[in-house]
């Protein structure tokens, strides 16, 4: 066998295996779609509910939580960016790093400090190799988050924001923040950026403010006439106080499960492209062999008959 | 009898919705009955605690619920929980082993939130604590 032909025939050997793992995964992500669509809509319930319960309770009662009113000088802004633990799943992480280093730009342009909080290795490993510093990062959960991790990390942020209440003591140089009575530096909002699932082939990072907070308006049809006066037990304050963070960890959890879901369809849809491009070399290179065979024979029945012709031309001399 | 609509909603999803004559749970301020015809009301519930759904059937539908609240409208009554179980569900030996090794007036909030967890489990499952 010629050498070329034993190359090309190595090469859709191996252009062949790549396309089986490529398929293969795109069947994965395919499954891993509808699942995470399944759990965004197993979780719409409890997000409907607890929206409508803190809209009643935000009208019933003239409250001026911390966390619904605008601080008067913001000077650090966290900002949570969602990306993937794995890679190839085409742009899907960069969009979001891109989305996230835009909003950045705007928090610095209107004169307030970004604090970075990632989850997934991928933006983890953005930032490390440029050197920027992260308050906070998240990895392991990034295809599969459970409700408990959406906990984790709204307790941080908002640990995080209640501290930035208060972050130049009296006792601080100024213009050097040191933290205040609790020592620890916060934030005085907080930002995220995840990627909406808009269709199986349309994805789109999105970054929205969290805290302070605008309570998102249920979706369904406002009710006849006012709100029913509600009894509050405890009373209304502390009720809010409790309310607000579990809100918050519910947004958190649905902006988690639906970045869950852009990765897997952002994945589907590199490996889709994958697979077909293997297909596409592969197809090519088996022409190319097929080519090399037929030369191959060619030029070996050339040899045959010019051989031939050469031992009948001596035969014939002598 | 005028029934009541309830509705256990988890985090992750919806775990239960049917009609009943009575819930009983205890809020932070104490225990609660309702009744078909309550007034309007928000209330968090106690952690570590649980809540009894009488259904219309006569069964009793016992369930370990922390972190939750209550919404009572007219229109029913809706329990979110963080979390949900129903009391035959739940393992009695995991929720002692639990309870056993975090301590209910320890310092360390994640490990008082175990023990209110394994405390719910245990009462709803009938277990004294």
């Amino acid at each position: 066998m010629g050498a070329q032909l034993r190359v090309l025939r190595r090469r859709i050997r191996s252009v062949q295996s790549t396309k089986k793992i490529t398929k293969a995964m795109e069947l994965i992500a395919a499954s891993r779609i509808a699942k995470a669509q399944a759990r965004v809509e197993a979780s719409k319930p409890y997000a409907e509910e607890i929206t409508r319960v803190l809209s009643a309770l935000a009208s019933s009662a003239s409250v001026d939580h911390p966390m619904l009113t605008e601080r008067e000088n913001p000077e650090r802004a966290g900002v949570l960016v969602v990306t993937s633990d794995r890679g190839l799943a085409g742009g899907y992480s960069a969009n979001a790093l891109r989305t996230a280093e835009e909003l950045m730009q705007l928090i610095r342009s209107e004169g307030k400090e970004p604090v970075l909080y990632v989850i997934g290795r991928k933006g983890v490993a953005y930032y490390r190799f440029r050197n920027r510093e992260l308050a906070g990062s998240w990895t392991g959960f990034s295809e599969q988050p459970r409700y408990e991790d959406a906990r984790e990390v709204g307790q941080t942020l908002i640990k995080a924001f209640v501290a930035g209440k208060d972050d130049i003591s009296a006792t601080a140089t100024e213009g050097l923040p040191d933290g205040g009575d609790d020592g620890i530096v916060g934030v005085d909002e907080l930002h995220i950026v995840y990627t909406e699932f808009r269709s199986m082939i349309s994805q789109t990072p999105v970054a929205t403010r969290i805290v302070p907070l605008v309570v998102e308006e249920s979706e369904e049809e406002a009710p006849d006439g006012p709100l029913p006066l509600y009894e509050f037990e405890p009373e209304a304050e502390t009720l809010l106080d409790a309310l607000l963070p579990k809100y918050i960890t519910t947004r958190l959890y649905a902006a988690l499960l639906e970045s869950a879901a852009s990765e897997s369809a952002a994945r589907r849809r590199a490996m889709k492209a994958a697979t077909d491009n293997a297909d596409e070399i592969a197809k090519t290179l088996v022409r190319q062999a097929n080519q090399a065979r037929q030369a191959e024979i060619t030029q070996e029945l050339s040899e045959i008959v010019g051989g031939a012709d050469a031992l009948t031309a001596a035969g014939s001399d002598s | 009898m005028a029934s009541l609509h309830v509705e256990l909603v988890a985090v992750e999803r919806m775990i239960w919705s049917g009609e009943a004559t009575q819930v009983l749970t205890r809020t932070t301020e104490g225990e609660l009955g309702i009744l078909p015809g309550h007034i309007s009301l928000l209330g968090q519930l106690a952690d570590g605690g649980i809540v009894r759904i009488d259904e219309e059937d006569g069964e009793q539908l016992v369930v370990a619920v922390h972190g939750g609240f209550l919404s009572v409208t007219e229109k029913g009554v809706s329990i979110l929980a963080e979390l949900a179980e129903f009391a035959d569900e739940i393992d009695v030996d995991r929720a002692r082993r639990a309870l056993d090794n975090a301590d209910l007036a320890s310092d360390d909030p994640d490990e008082r939130q175990a023990a209110l967890r394994a405390t719910s489990r245990l009462r709803a499952a009938g277990q004294s604590v």
